[in-house]
């Protein structure tokens, strides 16, 4: 059996997501190979040389791969697809894009989001988001799979992988990349971050973020939010922790304002430590929280800060 | 320009999903169903659309059995112009529904295709990038601005780090996510109109697709639940318990 993990990268930098899924790789048993595709990306590919377990690298070096484009990728990794029984990769937004249009080309049926592991052709994975559990098995030969990182630790960086170069650089030539317009923030990932604290519609508005911002920086921390805080419009949607957002699992997490709806819970239910500051007794984030504080958020956040 | 949408019949997002006690599946008796919220925001897009001159026809279609008709009609209540209903009772997976479409796609030759990007059952987010592969067409993901331009169409996708916007060359794939837009709900009288709007159905059988997944759904269980904690009384208390309890801040 070989395993096949496509690398999540900005083509500086080898995100923790893959290190995540590749743990997901070593419960499935078998060679790891590790597929870096990008645009000046060698020290990614470096770095994925170090991924533990991992025995190679395959670099496809090409302007077609710079941003993710789905139509490119998934031919790519169609044109390395024979060598593997299972094709995994990080659920991010990456992922998720390019990984069906990569199963339908093999024509097999994905494994969206997979928790665990429960043989080289069991998987769990949440469904009715994440108010079930599914336990499902893969009659194909080759299995397409994406992970959720939140429900795997990171692998160590002690490998030694040998590099391979491809030399497939083609592009579909059907879809191009505009522009970007990423979040500049000093602050951690939510998705890496061992610390997150989210606002829900109990913030009442989007300047109000700002009282999470100073508890934040003392703890190191990564800001979210829930759904109904982006639906109302305070924050912009990569913040969304949730079912249809961001899955977290840091070792501190802290809802303020936050009802808990399973949409959220989803999203963060398995963070080490649960915080949650609401002013409602009844509010179900309080049924899942390690500690629950019944208070107005206005008057506890800067205090809060304060404590810190 | 033609718009396909594609359109699925899903447990109702306010109520709860229940496990079977034999661990088989997610209860659905008597459980409220409606449209699948992206389905709705996908819905939306293309009425806006066409209300700004740039579509002329909307056409959808929903892979189910005769229930389904209920969300096509509400589609054509918000103002799809007809629907094609492709009749099975099976359980398919987003590969074979994908094959489907992509014989609707054949048959009909949208210019643009309009999907939600996940279903909130299955949660598989698969659909319309398939459609993609199989068609050839280009996808643009997690739309949260569609824009037509000459010949192609931008799209803003909802990336993990913020906004990605790519352009794609027509026919493309478009897959909603939830800032897209904010749907209407559909007027008395046009629930009226809907009535008498043209409906196909189409056996499923008929398309020369393989229906069966080979994913096999094991068993279905609750999540594990998390035990409550302890209510604190102060921020003090909770900042102590923090640093001394869980250990999780210094």
């Amino acid at each position: 059996m070989n395993i096949l993990l496509v690398a999540e990268h900005d083509n500086a930098e080898l995100k923790v997501d893959t290190l995540k899924a590749a743990s997901a790789a070593h419960k499935i048993g078998g060679e790891l190979h590790i597929l870096v595709a990008g645009a000046g990306c060698g020290q990614v590919a470096e770095q994925a040389q170090k991924v533990s377990g991992a025995t190679k690298v395959l670099v496809a070096d090409a302007p077609a791969f710079e941003h993710g484009l789905a139509e490119n990728l998934a031919e790519l990794i169609n044109t390395v697809a024979g060598d593997y029984s299972h094709i995994l990769a990080p659920a991010t937004t990456t992922g998720k894009n390019y990984m069906p249009r990569l199963a339908a080309l093999l024509d097999v049926e994905q494994i969206s989001d997979i928790i665990s592991v429960e043989s080289s052709d069991t998987f769990k994975r949440p469904i009715y988001a994440g108010n079930a559990i599914a336990t499902v098995q893969s009659e194909y030969a080759k299995k397409v799979i994406t992970v959720r990182s939140a429900a795997f630790d990171k692998v160590e960086l002690d490998g030694t992988a040998e590099l391979v170069t491809l030399d497939f650089t083609n592009d579909a030539g059907i879809s191009s990349f505009v522009k970007q317009e990423l979040t500049e923030s000093e602050r951690p990932e939510l998705t890496a971050a061992s610390v997150v604290i989210s606002g829900g519609r109990g913030m009442q508005n989007g300047e109000n973020f700002k009282l999470l911002e100073g508890i934040a920086d003392k703890l190191g921390a990564a800001i979210g939010a829930s759904r109904a805080a982006v639906d109302a419009g305070f924050v912009p949607n990569d913040m969304q922790v949730g079912q249809t957002g961001k899955i977290v699992a840091p070792d501190l997490y802290i809802a303020v304002g936050i009802s808990g709806a399973i949409q959220h819970l989803a999203g963060m239910k398995d963070s080490k430590v649960i915080v949650a500051i609401n002013k409602d007794p009844e509010a179900p984030i309080f049924q899942v929280a390690d500690y629950g504080l019944e208070a107005d958020l206005f008057e506890v956040l800067p205090e809060l800060e304060g404590a810190l | 320009m033609k718009i396909l949408v594609p359109v699925k019949r899903v447990i109702d997002y306010n109520v709860k999903a229940r496990v079977k006690a034999d661990n088989s599946n997610v209860d659905l008796t008597n459980v409220k169903m409606a449209m699948n919220p992206f389905c709705e925001i996908a819905v939306e897009e293309a009425v806006r659309l066409k209300e700004k001159g740039t579509a002329s026809e909307i056409i959808v279609v929903s892979i189910g059995d005769k229930a389904c008709q209920e969300q096509l009609r509400t589609a054509l209540a918000l103002g799809a112009d007809r629907a094609i209903q492709i009749d099975t009772d099976q359980n398919l997976g987003s590969l074979q529904v994908a094959k489907l479409l992509q014989k609707v796609v054949e048959e009909e030759s949208p210019e643009l295709v309009i999907l939600g990007k996940q279903s909130i059952d299955s949660d598989n987010n698969q659909t319309a990038q398939m459609l993609g592969a199989l068609t050839g067409m280009p996808q643009g993901t997690f739309a949260s601005e569609v824009n037509m331009a000459e010949g192609k169409v931008e799209v803003t996708r909802e990336v993990d780090g913020g906004l990605q916007t790519v352009a794609l060359n027509l026919p493309a794939i478009v897959s909603t996510d939830l800032r897209l837009n904010e749907p209407r709900y559909a007027s008395l009288p046009n629930i009226m109109k809907a009535k008498r709007k043209p409906l196909e159905v189409k056996p499923a059988a008929d398309l020369g697709v393989e229906l069966t997944s080979k994913i096999n759904l094991i068993k279905v269980e609750e999540p594990s639940q998390r035990d409550g904690g302890v209510m604190v009384e102060s921020v003090q208390e909770l900042v102590e318990k923090l640093k001394n309890e869980a250990k999780v801040i210094s």
